[in-house]
């Protein structure tokens, strides 16, 4: 290793834009994308982010693996496809942020940020009942990371209750064991197995 | 009777249970004859994929086979919802496109003894089915209490005109079919400009500081516009405009008060269903004073609520001389593709 | 059929191409294995050399058949696109018919396609023996000669086309030159500066517009289009369609009076591009060519209520004729330019930015109209209100260019022009003027100059392809800006999205071939790309010719140029003709398609499928007869001819049967090499 604060020559690791290419399905044309930020002007929360998602694909394609999973972007990424409709190059934009979040889950570098936490609160309780189950989530969320803003949320928490459009027990599907073998053997596949 | 297949949602027996009754009001007067895709599960949101993509795209693929085993119905799925549809259309199209993809959900499928056909089943929102399918006239011939004096804002989100919407939308960010609906129903529609805007999604969940910025430009754009109420077809916009309102008010400091209803739920008032009966009344941001101005009775009688803050519109300035011509717009048959 | 019988001696050359074929091809084991094994073929000798195109090659072969009495030559090497005429004339040179010479392609289609040596090599051999068996069966031929009639027709006046015009003219030479507008001048007659020097457009345009207009060598046909070509190089038959004016052009003098006295206003949609407005009656501009106006049937009170003829009651000389109809006019003309030039893209496709929606977008012809002193606002640059001139102008670079969901090509001039918009608006205004770009493209003299220029006048440059264009504001703070426009982008060299207020935009939109730009292409026997515009024969070494024989293209027909390389392919185009016009005649391919009348059963499935409409049916005689000239020898009509009717000069059936038998005899005594397949794209299971 060089020593110093100096810069030193290393030749570009063009591993981490294929493995992010592989995370999505069909061709995302990130290879393609000419950094001319229709991605980054038009996105709703770009603000919020630490790199415009622009500026995080040029860092994927400079292999900072590091710097990318560590981010922020993908997880302030609201899917709303505006950038992949207007993109020039029609890259998978949204795909692409799906594909830096399981990575960065998959390796537990996910940033400071209630998304990670949110997600997996999200899909066990789908792998649990095969559903959504609104009251648990939003409960155990809203306990563990926004516990200052239930006083505020509480009455309309409560109407929405009193006109159950929040239910109290969770919907369950009737083939769960189907359903779970799926999500076993499709999680068996991802990790290569 | 058009016969089609039908996957709710989660959020249809939730959250969005007023869209759930209003369109179980109205899909007989539109001719839509909905057939629930059976033991259906939920489409995993933008959730699924953050954590295991394939197994986010196997979770989805489940509905897609049940749907596909169904007999004697078109197979064209329709989603009320949608990221519903979005997950669903973009899975399916997935699915015809990339056949490693395919194979490898196939896998995942045959564990719970189902598989996926590419290619088998069409994948559409439930709005651009009434749109395109169902038509104008038709809405039109049914209306018997035209929301005359009601100003609304249509507000479509983001997902339903892209981009697994195919060809099927010619505008993309500017679509113009959800103010013909609503005028169709006699109300007054305004321009409204974040109409194909983001809701924020799960953000108000987790990003409170983007999420509620997020809803407090589609407030104040309505608030500006001062309209009645605006009119959504997705059950997450529906939610986060409702539900966390007073929240962005707490802390912007603003006085928002715009109620936000299913255009199931207009287009069942116009067609002289009654309020209770489309789950009218049970929005946290009341809409009972702005239905009121059209002779519309919400029951429950809450409090009076507080009159819309916000800028009243903007008038169109008065031609003062040498005025320029503006590009004359194609009528949609002779505009190119 | 074996070769070889009558006697040929027949002579084979390798070309190694360098290492193009040899690095693929063990050239030595084909020249050997031709040497041995095609000797039963006629083959007497067998040599290789480096480059079989340099002097020595073409020696080489001129030796052999003087002192070895060759009969017959095949060289193996390049594409014949590329030395098929070196190689003919060789031959020619040694005193052996040219035709009698077979050019064999082991570069483009063996050595440049593969990767395994073997199968290259056993590949090659085939391929020469295909080209062995077949020269037995050629037979000496003659080319076609035609004569050149003088007259040339340039269909588009804009500077391409009048730039031909005016160089076969001068040269004495007659031209008709068709223009399908009221006036000629093209796009560049709507312009005010030209870029990058900022030569007042009209000042160098319009003396040449009057010289097309007085010319004697030059037939002007405007508000007019061609709707016929037959024949064929050195003798075309052309169709013109003049559309009714409604004026008598021998009796109109250009005063004007009929346009004052018209009551009809209608938005012009050509000349304006949209911004101003016009009579009627009309000419486009004061300085039209020619000086007479045309009445628009569809926008005239007479045509619509049958009274009004306001202008026929003014007019001094009584030159309006209500009665006037189409007409149409055959002229005979030996060569073509099709100058047909550009329309712009329709920046409403771009739904994001708001043009059509938002008033104060403007397209960039809009602009070139509103900067023009003789344009609808006197050259004052202000919002569509009319009177308010901008505080803050944004310029939007690759509007429909460069983007894969509209045209994926760069426009090419529209950096340059943007550029100079940039310089316009601060010269007239007090504006601040930002440029939205992706890379400033100035690759021409003088351009990245001017680049410096804008740069010093103080343009903003914001490096990022615009998201969108708004009149919403989105934040508390933007309320002072409430009625401007906001150009939301991200700034990408700083890493951060902007929201800049402006008070007009200005799309640079894309160059698109005409709207009708197939037909045109049917009519003449072109060919165009994917998008429509004209190919040419070869991009760098033929770039005004086209695939037709006697058919040019010249300027935006061909794809986005700026002024100067349109002017260059307009000169050029006309140098291509005068140097036929000069030889008087010219000799062609003897390689063309001929009837068997006696098998001919008139069933005229040919006749539609000739790309060159070289086929028509004679119904005297209920045959289809091919003229020499107009085919090109595709051999398309031979292999739809269901009664077997159609031959090819030099592609007979014997010759094609005697190749495909060399072939096929080569690949089944070659050794079993791996031949390699490409692969089709994996099929679903």
């Amino acid at each position: 290793m060089a020593g110093g604060n100096g810069v030193t020559a290393q030749a570009v690791d063009h591993a981490f834009l294929a493995e992010v290419m592989a995370s999505v399905p069909g061709d995302s044309r990130l290879g393609q994308c000419i950094q001319c930020g229709t991605c980054g002007g038009s996105c709703p929360s770009a603000a919020d982010m630490d790199h415009t998602p622009r500026r995080l694909f040029a860092m994927v394609r400079a292999g900072m693996r590091a710097e990318v999973l560590g981010s922020n972007t993908p997880w302030m990424c609201v899917s709303c496809y505006y950038c992949a409709v207007r993109c020039p190059q029609e890259v998978h934009i949204p795909d692409v942020m799906y594909g830096l979040k399981s990575i960065a889950a998959r390796e537990g570098r996910s940033p400071e940020s209630a998304a990670p936490d949110f997600s997996r609160t999200f899909i066990s309780n789908i792998v649990r009942y095969g559903r959504s189950y609104e009251v648990g989530l939003v409960a155990r969320h809203y306990l563990r990371h926004f516990p200052t803003r239930i006083p505020g949320m509480a009455p309309a928490g409560i109407g929405m209750l009193a006109s159950r459009r929040m239910v109290l027990r969770p919907h369950r599907i009737r083939d769960l064991r189907g359903l779970r073998a799926i999500l076993g053997r499709a999680a068996e596949l991802e990790s290569g197995r | 009777m058009t016969r089609l297949l039908y996957y709710p949602g989660c959020s249809m027996s939730g959250t969005a249970r007023g869209y759930a009754s209003s369109l179980a009001a109205v899909a007989g007067p539109l001719g839509l004859d909905l057939h629930e895709v059976p033991d259906w599960n939920c489409c995993g949101a933008s959730e699924y994929f953050s954590i295991g993509p394939l197994q986010g795209y196997a979770l989805i693929a489940r509905n897609l086979a049940l749907a596909e085993r169904e007999e004697g119905l078109d197979r064209t799925v329709v989603a009320p919802c949608s990221q519903c549809f979005v997950n669903l259309a973009k899975t399916a199209r997935y699915l015809h496109t990339d056949p490693a993809f395919a194979g490898r959900v196939n896998d995942a499928l045959a564990a719970g003894g189902l598989s996926c056909t590419p290619g088998a089943v069409d994948v559409r929102h439930l709005f651009e089915v009434i749109v395109h399918d169902v038509g104008m006239d038709t809405i039109r011939a049914r209306v018997t209490h035209p929301l005359r004096g009601l100003r609304v804002a249509p507000y479509l989100g983001c997902l339903v005109t892209r981009p697994d919407s195919g060809e099927r939308w010619r505008e993309k960010e500017h679509p113009h079919a959800f103010d013909q609906m609503l005028e169709a129903l006699g109300a007054e529609v305004v321009d409204y400009p974040p109409r194909t805007d983001c809701c924020g999604g799960h953000l108000s969940q987790i990003s409170p500081s983007m999420g509620l910025e997020m809803l407090r430009r589609l407030l104040d754009a309505a608030a500006r516009l001062d309209v009645d109420v605006i009119a959504t077809l997705c059950p997450m916009c529906q939610m986060n405009v409702d539900l966390y309102q007073s929240e962005v008010n707490r802390r912007f400091r603003t006085r928002y008060h715009v109620p936000i209803l299913f255009f199931t739920q207009l287009l069942g008032l116009a067609f002289g269903a009654d309020a209770a009966a489309l789950g009218i009344g049970s929005e946290v941001v009341s809409a009972r004073a702005a239905l009121a101005k059209i002779g519309v009775e919400v029951p429950e009688p809450e409090a009076p609520e507080p009159v819309a803050a916000g800028a009243r519109p903007r008038k169109p300035r008065p031609g003062r001389g040498p005025e320029l011509p503006m590009p004359r717009m194609p009528d949609p048959e002779e505009a190119e593709e | 059929m074996s070769a070889g019988q009558d006697g040929e001696r027949i002579g084979v050359y390798v070309c190694h191409c360098g290492s193009n074929i040899a690095g693929k091809v063990d050239v030595a084991a084909v020249r050997d294995w031709a040497a041995e094994r095609l000797g039963s073929h006629g083959v007497v000798l067998a040599r290789d050399n480096k480059f079989m195109c340099s002097s020595t090659g073409q020696e080489l072969i001129e030796q052999d058949i003087r002192e070895l009495g060759l009969t017959r030559v095949v060289v193996a090497a390049c594409s014949p696109h590329m030395h098929e005429k070196t190689f003919r004339a060789a031959c020619a040179r040694a005193g052996l018919n040219p035709y009698l010479c077979e050019l064999v392609s082991i570069r483009e289609q063996v050595s440049w396609v593969h990767s395994d040596q073997a199968a290259a090599t056993a590949k090659a051999k085939a391929v020469v023996a295909g080209g062995v068996y077949r020269v037995a069966e050629h037979a000496p031929l003659e080319p076609i000669r035609v004569a050149i009639n003088p007259t040339t027709l340039v269909v588009g006046g804009g500077i391409a086309g009048i730039t031909t015009a005016l160089e076969l003219a001068d040269a004495g030479f007659p031209v008709h030159l068709v223009e399908r507008e009221p006036s000629i001048g093209g796009h560049m007659a709507q312009f005010d500066k030209t870029f990058p020097t900022l030569d007042c457009a009209a000042c160098i345009l319009t003396p040449k517009m009057n010289e097309v207009g007085t010319h004697p060598n030059i037939t002007l046909h405007t508000w007019s289009e061609v709707t016929n070509v037959s024949g064929y190089v050195g003798s075309f038959q052309v169709t013109i369609r003049h559309r009714a004016r409604y004026v008598n052009a021998d009796l109109c003098t250009g005063c004007g009076i009929c346009q004052e006295k018209c009551v009809e206003r209608v938005v012009d949609e050509a000349y304006e591009a949209g911004l101003g407005y016009r009579k009627g009656i009309y000419m486009p501009f004061p300085q039209a060519i020619p000086k007479v106006p045309v009445l628009d049937r569809e926008h005239c009170v007479y045509f619509e209520k049958g009274t009004c003829k306001a202008c026929e009651k003014f007019c001094p000389t009584g030159a309006i004729d209500f009665t006037q109809e189409d007409d149409e006019v055959t002229v005979e003309v030996g060569n073509i330019v099709v100058a047909t030039g550009f329309r712009l893209f329709d920046p409403r496709r771009v739904e994001p930015y708001g043009y059509g929606r938002l008033p104060n977008v403007f397209t960039s012809l809009e602009f070139e109209r509103m900067s023009n002193a003789a344009g609808p606002t006197g050259g004052r640059i202000v919002l569509r209100d009319g009177v308010t001139e901008p505080r803050a102008v944004g310029i939007v670079h690759c509007v429909g260019s460069r983007d894969r969901n509209y045209n994926e090509y760069c426009s090419a001039i529209c950096c340059m022009q943007s550029l100079k918009f940039a310089h316009l608006v601060r010269e007239h205004t007090d504006a601040d003027v930002y440029e939205f770009y992706i890379d400033i493209r100035a690759p021409g003299k003088a351009f990245d100059e001017f680049y410096q220029r804008v740069l010093e006048e103080g343009t903003v440059f914001v490096r990022g392809r615009v998201a969108e264009v708004t009149d919403a504001l989105r934040f508390p703070d933007e309320a002072e800006h409430d009625g401007r426009l906001i150009v939301q982008v991200e700034d990408t060299l700083a890493g951060v999205q902007r929201r800049v207020p402006v008070d007009m935009v200005v799309l640079s939109a894309a160059l698109e071939p005409p709207k009708d730009a197939y037909d045109v292409a049917r009519r003449f026997g072109l060919s165009c790309s994917s998008e429509g515009w004209v190919i040419e024969r070869h991009p760098k070494l033929d770039p005004v010719a086209t695939m037709t024989e006697g058919i040019f293209a010249a300027g935006c027909a061909l794809g986005p140029r700026d002024i100067p390389s349109s002017v260059a392919n307009g000169a050029a185009a006309s140098a291509r003709i005068l140097g036929r016009i000069y030889q008087g005649e010219m000799l062609l391919e003897p390689v063309r398609a001929t009837v068997d009348e006696a098998r001919c059963s008139g069933c005229k499935v040919c006749n539609d499928l000739c790309p060159y409409n070289a086929i028509t049916f004679r119904a005297d005689a209920g045959v289809s007869a091919v003229s020499p000239a107009l085919c090109q020898g595709c051999g398309t009509c031979i292999a739809a001819c269901p009664a077997g009717a159609m031959t090819g000069t030099g592609f007979s059936d014997d010759q094609v049967m005697a190749q495909i038998e060399g072939l096929l005899s080569a690949s089944l005594a070659a050794p079993p090499a791996p031949v390699e397949v490409p692969t089709p794209e994996a099929v679903p299971a």
